[in-house]
């Protein structure tokens, strides 16, 4: 029988279209669908200018978007070979980390109602409504940022900041545990997560899958650690990844609990860079007219979601020629059929919510 | 409304029943969840525990159409979806409303200028009651729509000379 | 790695197919004729010098005068990466499918096909994957026209 969970469903974090072949509750095959959110982001980047595209930039990945603005802002800057100054350099990182809680936060609260469980969901928005509190006073947005400029930033921090952010990782990292204890030590959680969607890592590197997603098959590879930009190499973290603690490795739980463990390194990087952080002007590397010489670039930093690529191709002038994004949850979506082979339907949503897709950047 | 609009002259009895059936239908506006791009996170927050919609009667958000009084249409709306919109509010039941949410479901957003896959706004193809303006609009501004849409359902009524709703 | 040392094996490997080669640029590059991609591709997986299992970005970029597809692994175990590019006429954009070499070249070539109208030959399921079905043109070529009309509702 073909059924299909359409492009308006409650757990589809989006508008996915799965057509699943099953033969009662089993799942033959799941093709995925996707188109149902492509707004055209690189047709409109050819047609304005360098800092313009920074705000389409923020709508791909909508729930994580100074990382989408830092991945572009990095591109230009590298190719036009700006250097910033270390205060520009700690907020970014302070941004791009508390962002990622953000992120991760939204992540577990929807994965907890598509398991059927609606307090967590509660648990995280209240913590990250604080998150957005700290982004708010900065500039002024909830949700959709434009702050990551080439060269430099939009705004500075506000005073107090610095106190602000410590504060709130003291209030924060304590209630890590009490979701935990709500959601990851849960009973039926487990039950419904710890055998279900195994990714091999071998299939997961040949599918390209990046990020939570291949670490939670127990490969070690993060961009901020083999490839550090911003100076992340001077920072202390540790890569978590998932080990099968209570059931093979690479399963839904797996990739769940990478992006728990990963909140706590955030919090770890957020009080380092705090730390670091030097008085200075953001804006002084700004500059006039963004024109980098012809030529290309691909450059890509660590997003929750996995490694986003920026491939930008410049002819000279104020316009970018083509602007090509390597989305990691378009490569995640594209190895979904190999994942969900013969699970259940209801296994379907738990394989889905564990990618943790957003559709504004596989359709772009 | 239904079978019941129109058939009236005005008198005492109508107008207590008005005020019955627009206060039951505005006290518990069942939302869909349709939530397409970034204005989804916005709703979702606002049904969040900071901005409790719930306290409005309106934090039952159903998941199927038939069971839903409006469909706040939170994101962008692309030409592949736009046919399913259509769809989803020609199933809903009657009385039913729309919220615009989101400068894209308004009027392209910022996807006017280039975006060949864009509907410029969703009343191309279904009627819409509230436009609620922003990218993303705070959580207040989309309380504040709704709480438009309340005062807009109380001025409904069953009397011959009334305006219609959105059904 | 370094890009010289994957240029060089390159040419050494393919001797003419190798076209052309930027290097000692922020990205440097390789262009290879389109009938060799698939050695290519298989040569820079499986040679022990090479190791690129993974493919970061596979895409299209409009020329006026031709159509580059563009490939960019990367190795997991070595650490470098490399872009090849390949060059084709802009009426007729045909090329071999890498879909056996990366598995997720499948939907990288699918989306190829949707923008810019290039046919990847050997694909197992080569259709439209961003715009619907029966979408007219390829939206991100350079003379693009913008329709104004898709079934019954304007643009």
């Amino acid at each position: 029988m073909t059924l299909n969970m359409g492009p308006q469903h409650p757990s589809t974090h989006g508008v996915l279209r799965l057509e699943l072949q099953t033969d009662g509750e089993v799942v033959h095959s799941a093709r995925p669908h996707i188109g149902y959110l492509h707004r055209c982001f690189e047709k409109h980047a050819e047609n304005v200018d360098y800092p313009g595209v920074i705000p389409f930039t923020d709508r791909m990945d909508y729930v994580a978007s100074m990382n989408n603005n830092l991945g572009y802002a990095l591109a230009v800057e590298k190719l036009m070979g700006i250097q910033v100054n270390n205060r520009v350099r700690c907020i970014r990182i302070i941004m791009a980390e508390l962002n990622r809680i953000a992120s991760h936060l939204l992540a577990a609260g929807t994965y907890g109602i598509d398991m059927g469980s609606y307090t967590p969901f509660l648990h995280c928005f209240r913590d990250r409504e604080k998150i957005l509190d700290l982004f708010e006073e900065t500039c002024g947005a909830r949700l959709l940022y434009n702050y990551n400029w080439v060269g430099g930033l939009m705004y500075d921090i506000p005073p107090g900041f610095e106190k602000k952010v410590i504060d709130f990782l003291d209030y924060f990292e304590p209630l890590v545990d009490d979701l935990n204890r709500l959601l990851s030590y849960n009973y039926i959680f487990i039950k419904r997560t710890a055998n279900v969607g195994i990714l091999p890592p071998d299939v997961a590197i040949n599918y390209g899958i990046t990020g939570p997603n291949l670490r939670g098959s127990g490969v070690k590879f993060d961009v901020r650690k083999d490839e550090p930009y911003l100076g992340y190499e001077e920072f202390d973290f540790d890569v978590q990844v998932g080990v099968g603690e209570h059931g093979p490795v690479g399963s839904c739980y797996d990739r769940y609990i990478v992006r728990i463990k990963e909140v706590k390194e955030s919090c770890k990087l957020v009080r380092q860079a705090v730390a670091k952080i030097t008085p200075g002007d953001v804006q002084e590397s700004i500059p006039k007219r963004v024109k980098p010489p012809a030529g290309e670039i691909y450059m890509r930093t660590e997003c929750p979601r996995g490694e986003l690529g920026y491939y930008i191709v410049s002819d000279g002038s104020l316009k970018p020629y083509r602007v090509k994004v390597k989305s990691p949850c378009f490569t995640a979506m594209s190895a979904f059929h190999e994942i969900s082979r013969g699970a259940m339907i209801s296994d379907v949503i738990a394989i889905v919510g564990s990618l943790d897709i957003v559709l504004g950047e596989i359709d772009r | 409304m239904g079978v019941l609009e129109g058939k009236f002259e005005e008198n005492v009895l109508i107008t207590s029943l008005d005020k019955l059936f627009n206060w039951a239908r505005a006290g518990s506006l069942w939302p869909m969840t349709f939530g397409l791009a970034c204005c989804a996170i916005e709703m979702m927050a606002t049904g969040a525990s900071r901005y409790d919609l719930d306290r409005f009667g309106a934090g039952a958000f159903r998941a199927t159409p038939r069971q839903s009084d409006v469909m706040i249409v939170a994101g962008t709306v692309t030409l592949k979806m736009a046919t399913r919109i259509k769809r989803l509010f020609e199933q809903m039941p009657a009385p039913k409303y729309v919220i615009s949410m989101g400068s894209c479901a308004n009027n392209g957003g910022p996807y006017w200028q280039h975006g060949y896959h864009v509907l410029k706004g969703i009343d191309e193809v279904v009627p819409v009651d509230v436009y609620v303006p922003g990218c993303p609009p705070r959580p207040e501004s989309l309380i504040e729509g709704l709480i438009q849409l309340q005062k807009k359902i109380e001025r409904e009524s069953l009397a011959k000379k009334t305006e219609r709703g959105a059904a | 790695m370094k890009s010289e040392e994957i240029a060089a094996q390159l040419s050494e490997k393919f001797g003419d197919k190798v076209i052309e080669s930027k290097l000692g640029v922020v990205t440097p590059w390789t262009v290879v004729d389109p009938g060799v991609i698939l050695d290519v591709c298989r040569f820079v997986r499986d040679d022990q010098r090479f190791l690129m299992d993974h493919l970061e970005l596979l895409g299209g970029v409009d020329f006026k005068d031709r159509i580059e597809v563009v490939y960019i692994p990367y190795s997991m175990k070595h650490g470098h990466r490399h872009t090849i590019k390949c060059r084709l006429p802009r009426e007729n954009p045909r090329i071999q499918t890498v879909e056996s070499v990366w598995a997720v070249a499948n939907w990288h070539e699918r989306e190829a096909y949707d923008m810019f109208g290039i046919v990847f030959e050997g694909h197992s399921d080569l259709r439209r994957i961003l715009c619907p079905d029966d979408w007219e043109g390829y939206p991100l070529r350079k003379d693009y026209k913008f329709p104004t009309r898709y079934r019954d509702m304007p643009v």
